[in-house]
């Protein structure tokens, strides 16, 4: 089933997912969104290593590789990154990064 | 291979034995028994930086995922020098009694981003330099997090550890694109298979980018200014030395063996952001008060020049990058070790606390010109050599102008590396620091800076040494 779409249509939306990413993690204000929006980015790439192993070369398995390493990866930012929030959260009462305005020039 | 040929990642190995060690030995002590962790750390560690420097034969393991050489093994026992350093430096502060129960923490944090670092330099592909990357950031933001009733240390943390993570996305994305375009993620295969592709070049695009945030190259340095500041003074300065300095290294190895072919492609690109990284981190050092944000943008400006290097992309450019590191290390070392202490006794961050220090502490204030004097370039100090090489291997490759440019900012850097100088021996202050003892730890940090600093402009032989084991393109 999967044959009958063509890669272009699979690199159009990890292309897609890789830009909404960027700019969700521009744009927003809550540290869990840009956590989110990283994910983003990390997933899309999975999807191009996949994708490329899948089509391109076949009977080699360096991109399924690396994608299990990347979502391993992954995981372990989330867990330090989401550590660091508990703690911003006790510190500041709120995720929201206006707050993180500590330092100016 | 044999089993016996592990043994060739002893770096690591033993690195990693250290950490587990380090865990094993602090569930046996209770609290007030907490600072016998210092001296068994830094004596464990000095045994695995001695280790480093038996010398041992070139080889590859696990199909080409790892390999190492006398370049890769000088470039470890740099990292370990200056991570040696810095573990002396920070006794002062781990002795504060806020910190005392967390002091096997910070040993083991940052042997394991050291790990990472390792496994970066000695990677054969993307997967072991993506894996060694994250092993090497991760940890870093923990430390950097790592007195949580401070908000600006959080603060820190969290800024560190989202840059760091849109970065390695960023990166990820190229070597995606290199994957799918030349079919391998190793680096003599996709060396030999790379051309002027329009995707290829895209792809190297990508990748610059992702390490250009590691290193805080221009247009992805903001993160650098308040991460410094946050962090604690220790983690700081093992964040602009140790981390840019393996981030450099990989960068300049990769630069020279994979992305070989697309030197004519990449030329313009780094020229920009070489002029951009200088001039901005000059111009941003001039008006910081702050010691933490002033050596911060200084270190900005400073990963300007190894870009010259970068670009000359000769044999000379290789070497006088890993010479200009090694001896960052140790200028850069002794201006942190200095505000390190001054901090961990008084608290005082502010370049106005400084005026008049010379009348209290004279050889602090020696050691902090000293180093001001190597990172600005004087002769006879190593900075000035450093520089040198780096500016005649530019000039080797027909750059110019951009040797001109560079010298004009490392005349700008002068201005405010004096500032420093100026507030501790000619401004007058009513209440100067006073004068104070350091502990034995800190003061045998500071003196190997110093030592550093005189033996590497004296000592050409070193200079010859690191010759003997690079390659250009």
């Amino acid at each position: 089933m999967i044959d009958n779409i063509p890669l272009n249509a699979f690199l159009v939306i990890s292309t897609l997912m890789f830009f909404i990413g960027i700019y969700g993690f521009l744009t927003r204000r809550n540290l869990i969104t840009m956590l989110m929006s990283i994910e983003l980015i990390l997933n899309s790439v999975n999807i191009n290593f996949v994708v490329f192993n899948k089509f391109l070369y076949p009977n080699l398995l360096h991109g399924h590789f690396f994608s299990l390493i990347v979502i391993a990866v992954a995981a372990s930012e989330a867990a330090v990154a989401i550590a660091i929030i508990i703690n911003i959260y006790r510190n500041f009462k709120s995720i929201d990064v206006d707050n993180l305005d500590q330092m100016k020039l | 291979m044999s089993l016996i040929d592990i043994l060739t990642m002893r770096n690591e190995l033993l690195l990693t034995i250290l950490a587990m060690v380090l865990l094993i030995i602090d569930l046996n002590l209770n609290h007030a028994q907490k600072s016998r962790m210092i001296p068994i750390s830094i004596g464990l560690f000095l045994v695995v930086t001695l280790i480093g420097f038996i010398p041992q034969p070139d080889k590859t393991l696990f199909g080409g995922m790892y390999h190492t050489n006398g370049l890769v093994q000088l470039m470890k026992n740099i990292l370990n020098i200056g991570v040696l350093i810095i573990l002396f430096q920070s006794v002062g502060w781990l002795r504060n009694p806020a910190n005392n129960s967390k002091i096997s923490e910070y040993f083991f944090l940052l042997v394991t981003t050291l790990i990472g670092m390792n496994f970066m330099i000695s990677s054969g592909d993307f997967l072991m330099l993506y894996l060694g990357l994250e092993l090497a950031t991760i940890p870093v933001a923990a430390l950097a997090a790592f007195t949580h009733f401070n908000t600006k240390s959080s603060e820190a943390g969290i800024k560190l550890l989202l840059s760091s993570a849109l970065s390695s996305g960023i990166l990820l994305y190229g070597i995606s694109m290199i994957y799918g375009s030349t079919g391998s993620i190793y680096f003599d295969t996709i060396g030999a298979a790379y051309a002027n592709v329009p995707l290829q070049v895209l792809a190297f695009i990508f990748f610059f980018t992702g390490m250009a945030f590691k290193i805080s190259l221009v247009p992805f340095h903001l993160w650098t200014a308040d991460v410094y500041e946050g962090a604690p003074i220790n983690v700081t300065s093992y964040l602009s030395v140790i981390s840019k300095g393996a981030a450099a290294f990989i960068l300049i190895i990769v630069m020279f063996t994979v992305f070989k072919t697309l030197a004519p492609a990449y030329k313009n690109m780094i020229y920009l952001v070489a002029v951009l990284t200088m001039t901005i981190g000059n111009l941003f050092a001039m008006r910081q008060k702050n010691m933490k944000r002033f050596l911060a943008f200084s270190s900005i400006a400073q990963a300007g020049f190894i870009l010259l290097g970068i670009l000359g992309t000769n044999k000379m450019g290789m070497t006088s990058v890993v010479y200009f590191v090694l001896v960052y290390i140790f200028s850069n070392l002794g201006a942190f070790g200095v505000v390190a202490a001054i901090s961990a006794k008084t608290g005082k961050e502010h370049m106005d606390d400084y005026d008049g220090l010379y009348l209290t502490n004279p050889k602090l204030s020696l050691l902090m010109m000293l180093s001001m004097f190597s990172l600005a370039g004087i002769p006879p100090v190593a900075g000035f050599f450093g520089k040198m090489f780096l500016f005649m291997s530019a000039a080797s490759n027909g750059y110019y102008w951009l040797v001109f440019i560079a010298v004009l900012n490392a005349t700008i850097s002068l201005y405010y590396y004096l500032l420093v100088v100026k507030a501790m021996f000619i401004n007058k202050n009513e209440q100067p620091i006073a004068t104070f003892q350091s502990d034995g730890y800190t003061k045998i940090g500071l003196m190997l800076c110093a030592l550093g600093i005189f033996i590497l402009g004296f000592a050409s032989q070193v200079y010859e040494f690191i010759n003997g084991l690079t390659f250009g393109i």
